[in-house]
């Protein structure tokens, strides 16, 4: 691991969390939350040396196919199946910072909606040109893209007749472990958003409106891919030019 | 009116889902080929400095059943206490040892296991030291975000003893769900999501 950045390091605690913001830990509507659900209050703590501090990664980890995803499962002259489409964005901080250096790992179904995995049991086809995850690290602008095939929407055991919109999983890393999060991004223009239990356990809609990605048109490229720009915003730090210097620090 | 702060909201968390083994441990998910190896199966090298141990582990839902498709990552000081960073300022960290492990619970037994070493004291921001800790994230399909806690070693009653997170921990009897018991070198960490014995999980 390594730090390719030319910035120097910063070492402020991050801002607190608005938890008002993020889906609660108990949202009934999303059924496998009931059990899972942590009841009791967490407990609160100005970031230490073990929060401040996080993983990061070098861009020597990554394959030359990490980010395309349309190639990095298919078989040498071949191509998964779906509308092809790239997704770019920047990874901030809420500060509005770029986050450089940012480790992100992404994974989807395939154009029918089916994922590749043994628990998935969706009658969709798999595509044997699609694996369904990628990765990518920012650069120094905090600047990210991939080219992958647009999801399909599937249906899933929750209510009766319950379908996820078509989505992509995004974890992301980034340079404290408290930024560390895990998310979801939808598609501009996709009514299903609105209907899925899993995309409102978030209580507000701009909170939600958040995760679509707008269509790029202006990013488009001709006769090849539309693309997508998602934004993703981390946990702001606070400056440590006042910070207390408590005796024996 | 007043000058607008600027500040951006942070991306809300979605559930990492059923399928998060597809993009953080796809080998697992016998997606092979595309990466060489799943990122953090591997902490220590032979070189690595400190004492090797073995950190296991279930996270338990409330009817008391182990998930089977959960993610759990750990990030850690090095033997010395220092954090493989760029952020750790203090002095360098053991090139040998990255601190940072990535585990899927098992798929049959629910069992998550990393192959660690035991780290070293690091200062809280008033400069007391905290007791060795590994700092543990949780992800699984039904939590909306993230799970943050923190194993401690049984065998450190001293340090734990003065350390400033457990100290602040109201209801005494749920230290003991932070603490990992240990027998040899196998330290058993077992995360409960809810009920009597719900791990203290952080707002940090």
């Amino acid at each position: 691991m390594s730090d390719l950045s030319n910035n120097k390091p910063e070492t402020g605690a991050f801002f607190q969390r608005d938890r008002a913001w993020h889906a609660p830990a108990l949202t009934p509507g999303y059924k496998t939350s009931v059990l899972r659900s942590p009841q009791k209050a967490l407990l609160s703590l100005d970031g230490t040396m073990s929060e401040i501090t996080g993983p990061v990664f070098g861009h020597s980890l990554l394959g030359e196919l990490d980010n395309d995803l349309i190639h990095n499962f298919a078989k040498p002259g071949e191509s998964a199946i779906g509308e092809r489409i790239i997704v770019h964005g920047r990874v901030l901080d809420e500060r509005g910072h770029p986050v450089s250096g940012a480790l992100l790992e992404f994974w989807q179904a395939n154009a029918g909606g089916r994922y590749r995995h043994k628990k998935e049991s969706y009658l969709a086809a798999l595509d044997p040109n699609f694996g369904g995850c990628g990765r990518t690290i920012t650069g120094e602008d905090g600047t990210y893209r991939f080219r992958t095939i647009r999801p399909g929407a599937y249906p899933w055991p929750n209510g009766v007749n319950d379908w996820r919109p078509a989505h992509i999983h995004f974890s992301i890393f980034g340079h404290g472990f408290a930024q560390r999060l895990i998310t979801q991004m939808y598609f501009e223009g996709d009514p299903m958003i609105w209907k899925c239990p899993i995309v409102t356990t978030i209580p507000d809609r701009s909170a939600i409106e958040q995760l679509i990605a707008p269509l790029d048109w202006a990013n488009t490229i001709p006769m090849d891919a539309r693309a997508y720009k998602f934004d993703i915003v981390l946990r702001g730090r606070r400056s440590t030019l006042f910070e207390n210097r408590m005796e024996g620090n | 009116m007043v000058q607008d702060l600027g500040y951006l909201k942070e991306s809300p968390s979605q559930t990492a889902g059923p399928y998060v083994h597809i993009g953080c441990t796809p080998n697992f998910a016998g997606i092979t080929g595309v990466y060489e190896a799943d990122l953090g199966a591997t902490m220590v090298n032979d070189r690595a400095l400190g004492e090797r141990i073995t950190v296991r582990g279930r996270v338990i839902d409330g009817a008391g059943v182990p998930l089977k498709d959960a993610l759990v990552e750990i990030w850690q000081a090095d033997a010395a206490g220092f954090y493989n960073s760029p952020s750790e300022l203090r002095g360098t960290a053991d090139p040998n040892f990255t601190g940072w492990g990535r585990c899927p619970t098992g798929a049959d037994d629910g069992i998550f296991t990393f192959e660690t070493i035991k780290p070293g004291r690091a200062p809280y921001k008033d400069g007391r030291k905290m007791a060795p800790h590994i700092t543990v994230w949780i992800v699984a399909r039904g939590i909306n975000i993230g799970l943050h806690t923190r194993m401690y070693f049984a065998d450190e009653a001293e340090a734990n003893a003065e350390d400033p997170l457990l100290a602040r921990i109201e209801h005494r009897q749920r230290v003991a769900t932070l603490v990992a018991p240990r027998e040899g070198s196998v330290y058993t960490f077992d995360i409960h999501l809810q009920g009597e014995k719900e791990t203290v999980f952080l707002d940090i």
